[in-house]
């Protein structure tokens, strides 16, 4: 472990860009040549199987990767999703073609992965989908919209979810399809969120052709596909890397409370040490998770636990950036102003993102506690008879 | 670090919760906290004499089992789940580890195997939140009083942290009076010890004050765990309840006020069991880690407790408020446990000041 340690520190060391770079080209293929020389270092899929280009390690070498990288600011958000969500389903769910065909150019960051769950109405039901796909011979026909794709504008693949059997209840006529982003009949458009910048995006599928082998798992099989990787997505989004360089963690806030001269306040001092209870708490938890899945115990939907404590930390955080900053985080003229309005501004998407606080604990209360479920009106009925979103179906 | 347990470990776990699924049931905890001498003697020879759980952080050589901190902190939690009315936290955590730390020879000698038996059981009168509340004459004769103290009714040896002429030192006295509190948890004994020119014997270290200092962050690891098993219990007992309890045809733990609610209590516990586990395990392992992991473990589990116990009690609606029903039990011992040792506030300024701001 401490070998690995070493090398882990050592190759970041050596590798990985520090504040104030200026590496040459854009950041995509900043990120990919990162991503490839990553990979060819040995440390770039820890724990995926190595017949796939993986390492074949355990969750506490990822933990330590995690440790050491959490000093640098890596440029690796590009493959948050495929390396988070659909890598991992792939793994899980993929013939061996599609394992060979695909795996290890996502974890070499050669094809930037995005996923295509949500629609405009289809929210947290996300089992209420009503893009199609269609069977036209050995070939699938895709039509409707998604929305809120991160990263669709660089994407080479998507994870999409669509409907091939309206006549059945919702959950049963799902499919799980990869499809080609630059395909005929794709359509991505940009969606400015909340803080000005546009990191999502809506997707529009007319008339695109899949080919037959491009389902994922099973025809009509796709709940379960998408319940397996918005599993792994709640562990990454809960077990992501804090960086250091974060202006609303634990070490950034009290660094900034000590420049200020706002770290003599007790109220300042009383809060800063609740977000690093807070921080820890969270961290530890993770750290157990992944002690667990070493240990034969998979985290299952405690994924939950790490996405709600996630969003609680970075709401405990926007407010203790509040008490130091005061009327410094709502008018500026430096680099740090910007970075904190931008960290309070994106703030409510931690809330919402990969399942709303209350679909999560809703998810607890169900699936860890046991506690028995609403009573579901749309369980039983065949999908082209509910109503969806704000419309009746065609 | 290590956060998960091992076979053994997970073995002594269910060797105690049998244990006490047959010796202290709910029936026979409300027995002991309605009699007039609150504590479970009969229960606490089975935990010390037969079991030899008393000594688990004592070395083997001085009678113990020499096993650690994460295993006492399994006892802890299963104790604190059943609310067994034993002097093992006065005993078993507070004057173990305070011989402990002091490290005197004659002192451990005399104290450590005894106390590790069961035989004796001690306690500590530490004063207010860190600051003594007892003073030492140079000839070593004491006076003031000390409250809260835990086992202080009941508690065969004494160690006291009183202030002196050099500066804060322990001695080991009989107190001159004992006066037996009346408490908000009804399963925990609390006294008020008196000292009047009262002779003691003085226990030389070389800094008092560290030893103080150790002792507390020991505590607050073993405290974090008691906390942890009430809690686990709170959330077992609401949630089984909402799954039975119907209203307008529906079990309560269908809507979603309910499950929310039972959701953040289960949430709170998970990273309560982080933090409490590396705290027991920094406590074994890592001396160095050990101050600042006990002071968050305090901060968290402490709060984390009493917010379940409250909610859960709500969750229960007017049964909850009843005698009879044993959520109340949990409430009480829950503020208790937070206040026992210091306020939430000035824990926090201490977890400030460790973090260095």
């Amino acid at each position: 472990m401490n070998a690995f340690r070493d090398k882990v520190r050592h190759w970041l060391a050596a590798n990985a860009p520090r504040p104030g770079d200026s590496p040459a080209g854009d950041e995509i293929t900043v990120a990919k040549r990162f991503q490839a020389a990553l990979h060819d270092a040995g440390l770039a899929g820890l724990t995926w199987p190595e017949e796939f280009g993986g390492q074949g390690l355990t969750a506490a070498e990822q933990q330590i990767f995690n440790e050491e990288a959490g000093a640098y600011d890596l440029p690796t958000a590009l493959f948050t999703i495929g390396l988070g969500m659909c890598g991992p389903t792939l793994v899980d769910l993929g013939t061996t073609e599609q394992k060979a065909r695909y795996v290890k150019p996502l974890l070499r960051g050669e094809e930037v992965w995005c996923q295509l769950f949500s629609e405009p109405g289809a929210g947290s039901d996300v089992a209420s989908l009503q893009t199609r796909a269609v069977r036209d011979g050995d070939e699938w026909v895709v039509n409707g919209q998604k929305v809120w794709t991160s990263g669709a504008q660089f994407s080479d693949f998507g994870a999409l979810l669509a409907r091939t059997n309206p006549d059945v209840p919702k959950h049963k006529g799902i499919t799980m399809f990869i499809v080609d982003m630059h395909a005929p009949g794709v359509t991505v458009r940009p969606l400015k969120d909340m803080t000005g910048r546009a990191p999502f995006n809506e997707v529009y599928f007319d008339d695109v052709r899949l080919p037959g082998d491009a389902v994922l798992g099973e025809v009509d099989a796709g709940w379960a596909a998408a319940v397996t990787m918005l599993g792994h997505e709640r562990v990454s989004i809960g077990g992501s890397v804090r960086r250091r360089y974060d202006p609303l963690a634990y070490a950034g806030l009290a660094d900034l409370a000590r420049r200020t001269g706002r770290a003599q306040d007790p109220a300042v001092r009383a809060e800063l040490a609740a977000l690093h209870t807070a921080e820890r708490a969270l961290a530890l938890f993770n750290a157990r998770l992944r002690q667990e899945a070493d240990a034969g115990t998979p985290p299952g939907a405690r994924g939950s636990v790490a996405k709600l404590a996630g969003a609680e930390l970075a709401w405990r955080a926007v407010s203790v950036a509040g008490l130091i900053a005061g009327p410094g985080a709502v008018a500026w003229d430096d680099e740090e102003g910007d970075h904190l309005a931008l960290a309070l501004t994106a703030a409510p998407a931690s809330r919402i993102a990969g399942g709303t606080d209350q679909v999560q604990r809703t998810i607890i209360g169900e699936r860890i506690l046991g506690l028995p479920k609403e009573p579901q009106v749309d369980r039983d009925v065949p999908f082209r008879e509910l109503r969806v979103g704000t419309q009746r179906q065609a | 670090m290590r956060l998960v347990l091992d076979r053994e470990q997970e073995q002594l776990r269910s060797t105690v919760r049998k244990m006490l699924a047959d010796h202290c049931a709910p029936a026979r905890v409300r027995e002991v906290m309605e009699s007039p001498e609150g504590h479970d003697l009969p229960l606490w020879r089975r935990i010390s004499g037969e079991l030899g759980l008393a000594g688990l952080v004592v070395p083997e050589r001085h009678g113990g089992s020499g096993a650690g901190h994460v295993e006492r902190a399994i006892v802890l939690e299963e104790l604190g789940r059943a609310l067994a009315p034993v002097p093992y936290f006065a005993s078993a955590v507070l004057a173990v580890d305070t011989v402990l730390a002091l490290g005197d020879d004659t002192l451990t000698a005399d104290l450590l195997p005894r106390l590790a038996s069961g035989e004796l059981i001690g306690t500590i009168a530490m004063g207010d939140r860190g600051t003594p509340t007892v003073t030492a004459t140079a000839a070593g004769e004491l006076t003031g009083s000390a409250a809260p103290v835990l086992s202080g009714d009941i508690a065969d040896v004494v160690l006291v942290y009183a202030s002196a002429p050099g500066g804060p030192a322990w001695f080991r006295a009989a107190p001159a009076g004992r006066t037996t509190l009346r408490t908000l948890d009804p399963t925990r004994r609390l006294a008020r010890l008196d000292f009047a020119d009262t002779p003691a014997e003085r226990v030389d270290c070389a800094d008092a004050a560290a030893v103080l200092e150790q002792v507390r962050d020991t505590a607050a690891v073993a405290l974090a765990a008691e906390q942890l098993g009430g809690m686990s219990h709170v959330l077992e007992s609401t949630a089984e309840y909402a799954k039975v309890r119907v209203q307008f045809g529906r079990p309560i733990g269908s809507y979603q006020a309910v499950k929310h609610s039972l959701a953040d209590i289960y949430i709170a516990y998970e990273q309560a069991v982080s933090l409490a586990r590396y705290a027991a395990w920094a406590a074994d392992a890592d001396q160095e880690a050990l101050p600042l992991a006990a002071a968050t473990a305090a901060d968290f589990v402490g709060p984390a407790y009493f917010a379940a116990a409250a909610n859960g009690l709500q969750l229960h609606g007017g049964i909850g408020f009843t005698w009879e029903h044993d959520a109340h039990l949990y409430y009480k011992r829950a503020k208790t446990s937070e206040l026992l040792f210091g306020d939430p506030g000035s824990r926090r300024a201490r977890l400030a000041d460790r973090l260095g701001i």
